[in-house]
């Protein structure tokens, strides 16, 4: 059977502000249990929620850059429901009428086409604080330092097709938040999290499938690898000829399992309504654009400059300003070579692969845009070719050191010295008289392939350091002149 | 100092004929004494009373002093106190020792006046005769078989019964002005905004403002003076600056426009209030104002609205009282969800259970459209009703209660009944507009208040309307006859 997987993500992203979404304290991973806290945060009786406006000018930020409706009548509403760490008893969020409302993403897909998904909505809401579950010897230790953390919920149409579109999704919104500045992106730390909805139907059907909702996943790769698992189970179910419930699942990464949370018969109603303690947030349309017009250049917008002034394949731009990260990091590399198109052969392929084989972000890898920069420099002035150069990448990832003190002492200097490849070249042609022989029986256009063997004994004489385009050249030269 | 008002005791502080110190020793001797009558006070606040009533002493030598520096009040035990319990009349908040101070208590604290202690009220304001607290029912100082009206009923008593010259109060659904009404008190529910609800714990966050309760409306604008202003804090607080509410306390009436709505004078008003209160409007009249018939045609669905926007509230509201912080916790919870329903069936009253059950229900998924949007509805008809007869009229007046203080116990069986004592009042909550209490008269020696409501922000008018009614009629100088008279 052809099954199409429907996918929707929640994304939480948390908001990069100095304070709470509705107090005064200060806002910071890793402090100690309920020091970050106010009367607001810890659900004192009489005490009362204050709008950061700054949580504001963020959500008006991210709805400009996606191109969505920002509305101007927006309401803060009480999701209510009993949980130790929800120290009010609700959580203050939005829902009839959010920040943000219909905008769009376009995300580059491998085979190179760009295909937009559906941005329903985004919203703020406050965040819970956390139960912990360790070290209290049968009990629940309860740390509200996150507790009314801002964050913005960015609610995607069900247009996503694959995993992979997820994760391309996911990394574009990533993207643009840190490149706007709303949020550090950490998903380590939490600071970006997603709740995937995902379905399953026969393809060229109309109706949706059950979705079962998978919660919580705070990486790139738990994305991926969650939905793909999920996908596979409900796939298993209905080929098995079993329904799938409408369910909250948690995706365990270390046994890659989902495994159900609550079903819908156990979830709570939240019984949302509009918050009386908050007034409904009122801005016009000169607010709007203010913030529209100091956004920094967007991902979109990035590579787009990338094609025109760089001329880069319209592949390479997206695959390069996908995170503002990479893009910095290429940036950075083509201002010290001054290559742009071998130096995005080097970001997207060689560094690539080594990012994903060591599951790596940018932030993170040992070697420096200056240090690839120089590399391709020596690229370019003939210095190393490229086979010696991933050999010189290769010792920098994982030994660190300095580009040239690397050649030399690898020995990987090309010679370019015309004389001595022409010695080197005129002795092959010597030792190989069966093959020279072949090459002038074979017809002109057969030649260039035979070209190969001669190649691979002139390196192989000159351990690898003879120019190859030298060598080809004068190769050519002379075995053409014998035909 | 029993009777004395705030003007004459800030006049005595100021001459030296007594300390700070002295009046409040007295006051706290005198509620020890004879509270156990009423039942108006849930907490006396003696240390910390002494220490506020020496500093205020000190300012009153420095040359300092405000007008109510060194002059003792008591709260509402919903304002929360710092270092001071805070009940709100509930188990589940018997120990519950706020560390801070509501912004009104701040105020008042910083304009020097001393607070004595707690007063009863229905539990988590959440009742119109007191009978819902759970430290016990208070008795009415005019006529001890008498509920003292509520919620802020402990308030009410605590002045009729000359305890304190002033309490402050919370206004819901008239929780200020029906107590007024009762225990013949001048008390004032300010503009919805006017007050900053920062530290008092929420019954219906929409509809709750608090407000003094007093002798005299003189009294009120003082107190008002005080407890007034924007707030930081409270987002729902207004940006606006206070006037000074005593300013027009002596303007006369000349010209006037009083509005009297006929739905406020049907079938359901006692006939001897009734007389009442349009004897005090033909007074006020004599005065130089102009009787104008008007029309709230909607008033008659604020009780229905009402009582679905304030339980909804409150069913939120009331959440965080989960027994995982603080206040009342079961004993031995066997997990997380015996914890959360033993330690709030234990820990809430009957009415308050009620009011959640009630407010859970018109916010449920299914419910919410009929009940919640379609009562926010009614409430932007009663708005817009008001808005219509103030553009003609300039003050409201009518009675505050369809009854004079009605018997202990005789609406507790029916909460229908109790509810429909709120007719008159919860208008105004539901329009946000300003309204106010003052004494009128009496039927069968129980008393019985004048209704003032007003434009927004427009406490002033009503204060004055009140002030100068005071200054023709000697109803507020009455006292109840088991206690000592006025200015003894």
């Amino acid at each position: 059977m052809s099954w199409e997987i429907v996918i929707g993500l929640e994304i939480h992203v948390q908001l990069a502000t100095q304070s709470k979404l509705f107090s005064g304290a200060r806002v910071g991973f890793g402090a100690q249990a309920n020091t970050q806290t106010t009367l607001v945060d810890l659900g004192m009786p009489g005490a009362l929620p204050v709008f950061n406006e700054a949580a504001l000018r963020m959500a008006v930020a991210f709805g400009t850059a996606i191109d969505a409706e920002v509305c101007k009548h927006s309401v803060f509403a009480r999701k209510n429901y009993f949980y130790p760490d929800s120290p009010k008893g609700y959580q203050t969020s939005q829902m009839d009428h959010p920040i943000v409302g219909l905008g769009h993403l376009d995300i580059q897909l491998e085979d190179g086409t760009t295909k937009r998904i559906g941005v329903t909505r985004a919203h703020l809401e406050e965040d819970a604080g956390k139960s912990l579950h360790e070290d209290y010897d049968g009990m629940t230790g309860i740390d509200l330092n996150r507790s009314s953390t801002p964050l913005l919920e960015i609610v995607s149409e069900p247009d996503l097709r694959t995993a992979k579109e997820a994760v391309a999704y996911m990394r574009k919104m990533h993207a643009i938040v840190t490149t706007i500045g709303i949020s550090d992106g950490n998903m380590a730390e939490g600071s970006m999290r997603c709740d995937a909805n995902v379905s399953i139907r026969q393809k060229g059907q109309q109706k949706l499938g059950t979705r079962a909702e998978l919660k919580n996943i705070n990486s790139f790769k738990f994305i991926e690898r969650a939905i793909n698992i999920e996908v596979q189970r409900q796939i298993d179910i209905l080929e098995d000829g079993g329904l799938i419930h409408q369910e909250t699942r948690l995706y365990d990464a270390d046994k890659n399992e989902t495994r159900p949370m609550r079903s819908k018969e156990e979830a709570n109603d939240y019984r949302y309504f509009p918050c009386p303690d908050l007034l409904p947030i009122e801005i016009d349309e000169a607010y709007i654009d203010a913030i529209r017009q100091s956004l920094p250049e967007l991902p979109d917008q990035r590579s787009a400059r990338f094609v025109s002034q760089l001329n880069l394949s319209p592949y390479d731009a997206g695959v390069l300003s996908a995170s503002r990260g990479l893009a910095d990091y290429f940036e950075s590399v083509v201002a010290v070579c001054n290559d742009p198109k071998l130096s995005a052969n080097w970001v997207t392929g060689e560094l690539a692969k080594y990012m994903n084989q060591n599951n790596l972000e940018i932030d993170a890898i040992p070697l420096s845009a200056l240090q690839l920069g120089q590399l391709i420099s020596r690229i370019q002035d003939d210095t190393i070719s490229g086979k010696g150069a991933k050999t010189v990448f290769d010792e920098l990832w994982n030994n660190a050191g300095e580009v040239d003190a690397i050649i030399d002492a690898k020995g990987l200097k090309q010679v370019s010295d015309q004389g001595a490849i022409e010695a080197l070249v005129d002795d092959v042609i010597a030792q190989s008289s069966k093959q020279v022989q072949q090459y002038i029986d074979a017809e002109a256009d057969k030649r260039g392939k035979m070209l190969g063997f001669f190649m691979g004994q002139v390196m192989q004489a000159s351990k690898g350091s003879a120019n190859p385009g030298q060598v080809n050249a004068l190769l050519k030269q002379k075995l053409d002149a014998l035909c | 100092m029993t009777y004395k008002t705030l003007v004459k005791i800030s006049k005595d502080l100021a001459a030296g004929d007594y300390s700070s110190r002295e009046l409040t020793q007295d006051v706290i001797a005198d509620i020890k004494a004879r509270d156990s009558i009423y039942n108006s006070f849930i907490s006396v606040s003696e240390d910390l009373a002494l220490r506020q009533a020496d500093a205020a002493d000190a300012r009153i030598s420095a040359g300092t002093a405000d007008i109510l520096t060194g002059v003792p009040f008591a709260h509402k035990d919903l304002f929360c106190t710092q270092d001071h319990t805070t009940t709100a009349a509930s188990k589940m908040l018997e120990h519950f020792v706020p560390p801070y101070e509501s912004t009104v208590g701040q105020r008042l604290l910083s304009a020097g006046a001393v607070c004595v202690g707690k007063t009863n009220m229905d539990e988590f304001a959440m009742g119109s005769s007191n009978e819902s607290s759970y430290f016990g029912v208070v008795k009415n100082p005019w006529d001890l078989m008498a509920v003292p009206g509520g919620s802020s009923g402990g308030s009410a008593a605590a002045v009729a019964a000359g305890l304190v010259p002033a309490a402050t109060g919370t206004d819901t659904g008239g929780s200020i002005r029906q107590p007024a009404s009762f225990c013949n008190l001048t008390g004032i529910k300010p503009t919805y905004g006017r007050v900053s609800r920062f530290g008092i714990i929420a019954y219906a966050s929409s509809l709750d403002q608090a407000g003094p309760m007093c002798q005299t409306a003189e009294d009120a604008a003082l107190m008002l003076n005080a407890m007034a202003g924007f707030d930081e804090q409270d987002s729902t607080s207004v940006q606006l600056d206070t006037p000074d509410f005593t300013a027009d306390l002596n303007l006369p009436l000349q010209g006037l426009k009083v509005g009297l709505p006929k739905e406020f004078f049907g079938p359901g008003l006692n006939p001897q209030v009734a007389e009442c209160v349009m004897t005090a409007v033909k007074q006020i009249e004599s005065l130089g104002a102009q009787i104008i018939d008007i029309s709230l045609p909607n008033l008659e669905l604020s009780i229905p609205a009402y009582y679905v926007i304030a339980p909804s509230e409150a069913s939120s509201n009331l959440s965080r009282f989960d027994g995982v912080r603080y206040g009342f916790r079961c004993d031995q919870p066997q997990d997380l969800m015996d914890l959360y329903c033993r330690t709030r069936a234990e820990g809430f009253g009957t009415e308050v259970k009620r009011r959640i059950m009630v407010g859970t229900y018109a916010l449920s998924e299914g419910y919410y459209d009929a009940y919640y949007v379609k009562a926010q509805r009614i409430r932007r008809l009663i708005k817009n009703d008001f808005a219509r007869a103030l553009a003609q009229v300039d003050v409201i007046m009518g009675p505050v209660a369809p009854t004079p203080a009605f018997d202990l116990g005789s609406n507790t069986k029916d909460p229908v009944a109790m509810y429909l004592e709120d007719i008159y009042t919860l208008s105004a909550n539901m329009a946000g507009i300003p309204a106010m209490s003052a004494p009128a008269g009496f039927v069968g020696g129980r008393p019985v208040g004048l209704h003032i409501m007003g434009n927004y922000f427009n406490e002033a008018k009503l204060l004055n309307i009140a002030h100068q009614y005071q200054q023709i009629t000697d109803w507020h100088l009455q006292t109840p006859a088991t206690n000592p008279a006025k200015g003894a």
